[in-house]
């Protein structure tokens, strides 16, 4: 019987010797599953052309990440799953209408996954270090550089046919130019309406417009403590606030105060998936919980600015661009006190 | 129920030794036992090489104040002294005695009516017996048992919650010896001029809350609290959240707050010196891990190697990886077997290789903040770990990083499997505090 081992083959190294078994992959590919539902409604909607964009996206953003750590000779993360999440969010970001080889487009998908992994996240340290979001400073980028493309939406069909679409508006983009009230004609009805947005069918990106497959994923997410209710809940709860109060049109055109439909915005313009997967980023929002609820109510109201005031008609992506350049500051404002925390006395009682 | 903020629930493991009564495990053929074993100065030799020594012999001289005298724990001879590894990993120097089996004591001074002593002579007889916190820490129990006259102190706290998974020790004198532990309470409260007493216990130890409970019935300036299951609950300031409300602030003591803690096994240990004159000669380890053939908790004497504890328990299984000493959160992994067990050494963990994580692997910060939720002095150990893994050293101390009790909660939860403790660490050691 062997009392001791050769200790040569003790492993010593520091406490705590046990850990828990979350891991950056684990998170990630869960986030991954909890995007599927999304995914699919948007096939059902868009037709396997939206299957072709996302596919493109994810595999270009996984071959880019890969590239880039080898001519940069570091080490490669892509099983990690976080390049696989980035080209998803990208993919369902976009419209169907991108693939087209007539005019063509399919290059649009593939350029904007170079500009979400190489440059927002590789140059800028690679996981943990990027300051922007990176599908969303991909967006950002194709929406500029072929905004006719970016914006040409398909109407929603059903069952994943889906090849021969028609071009049409997306009701925040009717809602903007025409008004509520052509919008509820358009859709026949107001439960009409909410119902068609609720489950999806409607002209937008390809995994923006179901908000029931969104809010199933999230809910999915908050389940499994992945994140939190803070950023969700504030982001949608002071959008919900300012378009209700604010977002609401007199007969003349002029502002009426608390006449606003907040449900239409909620279901809206990707706020369900920005709210749920993208403003709850770890690494581009702030750390701190207090801080997340700050960070979340300023994203809704920069959304609900965008979309009532700005030009666009949509306004999550920015938003969230915009709240990442101050996710350090707010976390810095919060700082919390260290157990046991006791006020250094006054200055004045000192000096008694 | 009472609690902290923060803490986490790692698997308790708990049933592979709590169910088994403490042994004694027959005293070895030779002890080594090193002078340092406790917070503070040294003890200095008090034998020479060829002496004779009985078991509770003075081997080592308290030091200043903040010291403890060293006893021989086995009858014979000194056969060597100098400089010997120990599970810290330190060389210590230490006093070697061959066991000539007699089992001889030094003649001990009884106290039939402990309760009859003044405060000052229960704290001489606790300084004598060389008694220091058992819970690890070993900071000498008769300078914690002497405040400074402007810290008045309002209540006592036995520390019974033994947080560590796997650990029982404390949990299986509770269940043995609850009489033994409420008369050491009261000498405590004697000695500290006291009128509350109360003893923490995890709700994962429902045969020592009841123990302690029926023990401790007729005395009602003592109350037993039981908080909830979780880690590190047996931190002394996490105790005194839970016990008290009191929050003892940064870089103070529980003193500042009235309050004083000891470990169950030190209170044991106090009520024996006092008692029966003993010196801490002997304590309860828990010898457990899946890697361990037959776990147990023995009482064991001071000096014994690991290598006997581990043959007594059957041996080590094929395919061990850590041999720790103490618990899996905050214990020292060991390099080798020779090193003895000393007054805080409260269990050796063996744990097997597959499921042991590698250290060298980690990612680099995603600020996912599940560190920041479960961190119970409420830091970020997330920056904490930025900043000191680029040298920003001085940031991290702005960043209340002497906060830090390194309880390995936030190593704990990181997806990136980040050492954040170790780099806790290395920025403590790069700045002044």
């Amino acid at each position: 019987m062997a009392v001791t081992k050769e200790e040569a083959k003790f492993i010593v190294s520091v406490s705590p010797h046990i850990r828990s078994d979350v891991s950056v992959a684990r998170i990630m590919w869960t986030v991954n599953v909890s995007l599927l539902p999304a995914l699919v409604m948007g096939a059902y909607f868009f037709g396997p052309r939206a299957l072709f964009v996302t596919a493109l996206s994810v595999v270009s953003a996984v071959f880019f990440e890969w590239a880039t750590a080898k001519m940069m000779a570091r080490p490669a993360t892509v099983s990690d799953g976080s390049a696989f999440l980035t080209g998803l969010l990208l993919g369902m970001n976009l419209p169907a209408s991108l693939w087209s080889f007539d005019p063509f487009l399919v290059h649009v998908p593939i350029i904007g996954s170079l500009v979400a992994i190489t440059v927002t996240k590789m140059l800028f340290g690679g996981l943990g270090y990027n300051i922007f979001n990176p599908a969303l400073i991909g967006r950002a980028f194709l929406l500029v550089s072929w905004p006719r493309a970016m914006t040409t939406w398909y109407a929603p069909t059903a069952a994943f046919v889906g090849f021969d679409a028609q071009t049409t508006a997306t009701p925040l983009g009717i809602l903007k130019e025409e008004g509520m009230g052509r919008l509820i004609e358009v859709f026949g009805s107001k439960g009409n309406l909410y119902i068609q947005k609720l489950v999806g069918q409607t002209a937008g990106s390809i995994g923006e417009t179901s908000a029931l497959a969104l809010l199933i994923g999230g809910l999915y997410l908050l389940y499994k403590k992945y994140i939190t209710w803070h950023i969700p809940f504030s982001f949608i709860g002071s959008l919900a606030l300012l378009t209700w109060m604010f977002g609401g049109k007199g007969a003349d055109g002029g502002l009426v105060l608390f006449a606003g439909d907040p449900l239409i915005h909620i279901l809206s313009g990707g706020l369900m998936l920005g709210a749920f997967f993208m403003a709850t980023d770890y690494v581009t929002g702030p750390s701190l919980r207090k801080a997340q609820i700050v960070y979340g109510i300023g994203c809704g109201a920069i959304t609900a600015l965008i979309r009532l005031k700005g030009g666009f008609p949509e306004g999550v992506m920015f938003a969230i661009l915009l709240m990442n350049c101050f996710a350090p500051l707010i976390d810095r404002g919060f700082k919390s006190k260290p157990f046991g925390f006791v006020k250094p006395p006054k200055k004045q009682e000192a000096k008694k | 129920m009472p609690t902290f903020v923060g803490g986490i629930h790692p698997p308790e493991k708990k049933e592979l030794s709590q169910e088994r009564k403490i042994t004694p495990l027959k005293a070895p053929a030779r002890v080594v036992i090193p002078l340092r074993q406790h917070l503070g100065a040294p003890a200095k030799a008090a034998v020479a090489i060829g002496d004779e020594v009985k078991i509770g012999t003075l081997i080592g001289t308290p030091e200043g104040f903040v010291s403890a005298p060293v006893h021989a724990s086995v009858s014979g001879k000194v056969i060597a002294l100098g400089e010997f590894p120990t599970a810290m990993g330190r060389p210590t120097e230490a006093i070697v005695i061959e066991n000539d089996g007699k089992e001889e004591w030094e003649p001990l001074k009884e106290a039939p009516d402990p309760m009859g002593l003044t405060p000052e002579e229960i704290k001489e007889k606790i300084k004598a017996a060389g008694i220091v916190g058992m819970g690890g820490a070993a900071f000498p129990t008769f300078v914690k048992l002497s405040p400074p006259k402007e810290k008045p102190i309002d209540v006592i706290i036995l520390n019974g919650a033994e947080c560590e998974p796997y650990l029982t020790a404390d949990h299986r004198l509770m269940v043995e010896k609850p009489a033994e532990i409420v008369t050491g309470l009261l000498l405590i409260m004697k000695a500290l001029g006291v009128k509350k007493g109360m003893i923490g216990i995890e709700d994962n130890k429902p045969d020592a809350v009841e123990a302690m409970k029926k023990a401790s019935a007729r005395y009602p300036e003592i109350e037993v609290c039981v908080p909830h299951v979780k880690y590190p609950q047996g931190a002394e300031k996490m105790l005194i959240k839970a016990a008290t409300g009191r929050e003892v602030p940064p870089r103070a003591l529980p003193m500042d707050v009235g309050v004083v803690v000891q470990n169950i096994g030190t209170t044991y240990a106090i009520y024996e010196a006092v008692r029966f004159g003993k010196p801490v000669i002997e304590r309860v380890t828990t010898v457990t891990g899946e890697g361990i053939r037959e776990p147990n908790n023995y009482l064991v004497r001071i000096g014994t190697l690991v290598s006997e504890l581990i043959a007594a328990s059957g041996g080590m299984r094929n395919g061990t990886g850590k041999v720790i000493s103490g618990g899996p959160m905050m214990g020292f992994a060991i390099s080798s077997l020779d090193v003895p067990v000393t007054k805080g050494t409260s269990g050796i963990l063996v744990l097997p290789e597959e499921g042991i994580f590698h250290a060298d692997d980690y990612k680099p910060c995603i600020r996912c903040s599940r560190c920041v939720d479960v961190c119970p002095m409420q830091l970020q150990p997330g920056l904490l770990s930025v900043l000191v893994e680029k040298g920003h050293y001085e940031d991290a101390k702005a960043n209340n990083l002497f906060d830090c009790f390194e309880c390995g909660s936030c190593a704990y939860v990181c997806p990136s499997k980040r050492p954040i403790v170790q780099l806790v660490r290395l920025g403590k050691s790069m700045v002044k505090p």
